[in-house]
């Protein structure tokens, strides 16, 4: 297994660089002069200050260089520096860092609380009027954008019930926990909602499966209960495919944050991205998507070597 | 053809599923509105009636009212459904043809090629979609091809691993070591024999890809980086629509459902079309019924 675990992690290594790489080339695509979108229309910068400027922020070098230079930076912990707000973009990313994690972490609970026990009752009542409403519900689940979601979840919480889920200033859970489950929890529904669809369908199909193999037809000929068989037996192994499926899209909850964020107008990493994106500020945008891209692969390298730990198959291959 | 060979085929098997059929039908309509929006829209989509601004559904001959600007929202939606199912359409071929390409060059020649091209693809595949999407987008700028840009390179990779996964199956097999043995080149196996077999999977795998690239273009729309206004986009509809949320609703839950339809239909038939398509999928059901 340490063995596994180390050979996985070496793998990651170029991942995350060549992440990097592309993310580093991106940025520099995008239109406009960093220099100029920081100072803005309201001044005028001489060519003489506009040089010191590009300097000073390392602009003035090749490509190669700037981004050896950001990466043997990058090593030490330092992202360089927001052209926007002047601050240390790591600073700026670890700031908002709590609140994405937060929404994550709770989309990921609500669409387990969702998906499992309708999933499992979905499968052990086969052709039911339940399991209709499941499969209906992991349909509308998939389908649904969470954008439009959110948009219709702040409409009928302040029409008709006089909430305002995305008024006032973001309180920190160690802060006052009440308030800020009352901030994090429609988000963190909208953003979990269509994650619950999958676990369903997965659970669903896993569990089918497993009721029919013949470990189980086994159990029940000893004369267990049917709930004996699903819950000590067939759940069991319906796990694999769900911690599977949890890990891989934690990462892709990130990604989802980034819309509900600014739907919901929730100061996390996806807000503090698009912000530095419409600002032209690199070094923000590229220090943001690296970051979460890296949350991406480490997600998906815990996954792996969890999955490894529960089929001991995948780690001789 | 006669009935019975018409049930052997796809579309009749297709026809006698029922979460298939219905996705086809769904994606039907869809292509049918997108084709034909110019013809049966009420209005053209840019045409603004400042008398009629903000009407609800219903109110006038706008059915499903008319935006802040007096814009008709039922022709909006149809000449939405033209932009966003070309550019998702242009987005998975574009990706499809490449990928599998790629797929099937590394599954078949294997060594450096592989390596190169299945270690780009993992690259690729190691950000979250709509995060590469997003990123790419906003280096190019918004626009139409752009988002077909960036749709494309951010599926490439899953078309890349189901055509290489088909690929390193087919091979193996005896059938092609025979071809092989009578003397067969490189180019007449792929072409001639493992890239018709390898097809299926990639066709399930388009069907489902169509349905993430409406909602990729919506959501980038939707953020800014999509379709440009005054364009008619489902995604940027939906972001017009959240400052008028109290006084227009109306103009929120149109483009909504046009975005959920039309993901809706497209999951299903790739749903239904693998479970016709995949032998070992179709004798499970049968097996069920």
């Amino acid at each position: 297994m340490r063995n596994y675990i180390i050979k996985r992690l070496l793998a990651a290594i170029p991942t995350i660089l060549g992440i990097s790489i592309i993310i580093f080339l991106i940025m520099r695509l995008i239109p406009g002069d960093t220099i100029s979108a920081m100072i803005g229309t309201q001044y005028k910068l001489t060519e003489t200050q506009a040089a010191s400027l590009r300097a000073y922020y390392g602009l003035d070098k090749s490509l190669p260089e700037q981004y050896f230079l950001w990466l043997g930076n990058a090593l030490q912990g330092n992202l360089g520096l927001s052209v926007r707000a002047g601050t240390p973009v790591l600073s700026e990313i670890l700031s908002r860092f709590p609140l994405t994690f937060e929404m994550t972490m709770l989309a990921m609970i609500i669409a387990l609380l969702i998906g499992l026990p309708i999933g499992i009752l979905s499968a052990v009542k086969r052709d039911s009027a339940l399991d209709l409403f499941g499969r209906l519900l992991a349909l509308v689940g998939m389908s649904l954008p969470n954008f439009w979601m959110g948009t219709l979840i702040i409409f009928v919480l302040s029409v008709y019930l006089g909430i305002l889920p995305n008024s006032g200033d973001y309180v920190d859970f160690v802060v006052d926990p009440l308030t800020n489950l009352k901030q994090m929890i429609f988000p963190a529904i909208t953003l979990g909602f269509a994650f619950s669809a999958a676990v369903m369908r997965t659970v669903r199909s896993s569990l089918l499966e497993e009721l029919n193999k013949e470990y189980a037809q086994t159990a029940r000929a000893k004369g267990n209960t049917e709930t004996v068989v699903i819950l000590k037996h067939c759940l069991r192994n319906t796990l694999i495919p769900i911690i599977t499926l949890v890990g891989f899209q934690m990462g892709y909850l990130f990604g989802g944050a980034v819309i509900v964020e600014e739907v919901f107008a929730m100061p996390g990493m996806g807000r503090l991205l698009l912000s530095a994106i419409s600002q032209r500020d690199y070094a923000l945008a590229q220090g943001t998507i690296v970051f979460i891209a890296i949350i991406f692969v480490l997600v998906n390298l815990l996954t792996d070597i969890a999955y490894a730990y529960v089929n001991p198959r995948i780690r001789y291959e | 053809m006669n009935n019975r060979n018409f049930q052997k085929t796809t579309l009749g098997r297709l026809l006698r599923h029922r979460t298939g059929t219905l996705g086809l039908v769904i994606v039907a309509l869809y292509l049918f509105v997108a084709l034909a929006a110019g013809l049966i829209a009420p209005f053209a989509p840019e045409e603004m009636h400042t008398k009629d601004r903000l009407q609800p559904p219903g109110g006038g001959s706008y059915v499903l009212g008319t935006d802040e600007f007096g814009r008709d929202i039922l022709s909006r939606l149809m000449h939405g459904a033209t932009n966003s199912l070309r550019v998702a359409l242009i987005s998975v071929a574009v990706s499809g043809v490449l990928g599998t390409l790629a797929g099937i060059l590394s599954g078949f020649l294997g060594g450096w090629v592989e390596t190169v091209l299945m270690r780009l693809m993992d690259l690729i595949f190691a950000f979250p979609a709509i995060l590469l999407a997003l990123s790419i987008s906003a280096a190019l700028g918004p626009g139409d091809s752009n988002t077909i840009l960036a749709i494309s390179i951010v599926y490439l990779p899953i078309f890349a691993r189901v055509a290489r996964g088909s690929v390193l199956q087919i091979k193996e097999m005896e059938y092609i070591e025979a071809t092989r043995s009578l003397g067969a080149g490189k180019v007449r196996l792929v072409l001639q024999h493992i890239l018709p077999n390898s097809l299926t999977p990639t066709i399930v795998q388009a069907s489902l890809a169509l349905s993430w690239a409406i909602l990729t273009e919506a959501s980038l729309s939707f953020l800014g980086l999509g379709t440009m206004p005054p364009a008619p986009s489902w995604g940027l509809m939906l972001s017009d629509s959240r400052k008028l949320m109290e006084l227009a609703p109306w103009m929120a839950i149109a483009p909504g459902l046009a975005i959920m339809g039309g993901i809706l239909g497209f999951n299903l038939l790739g749903d239904g079309l693998r479970d016709v398509l995949d032998p070992r999928l179709r004798a499970l059901v049968k097996k069920q019924k």
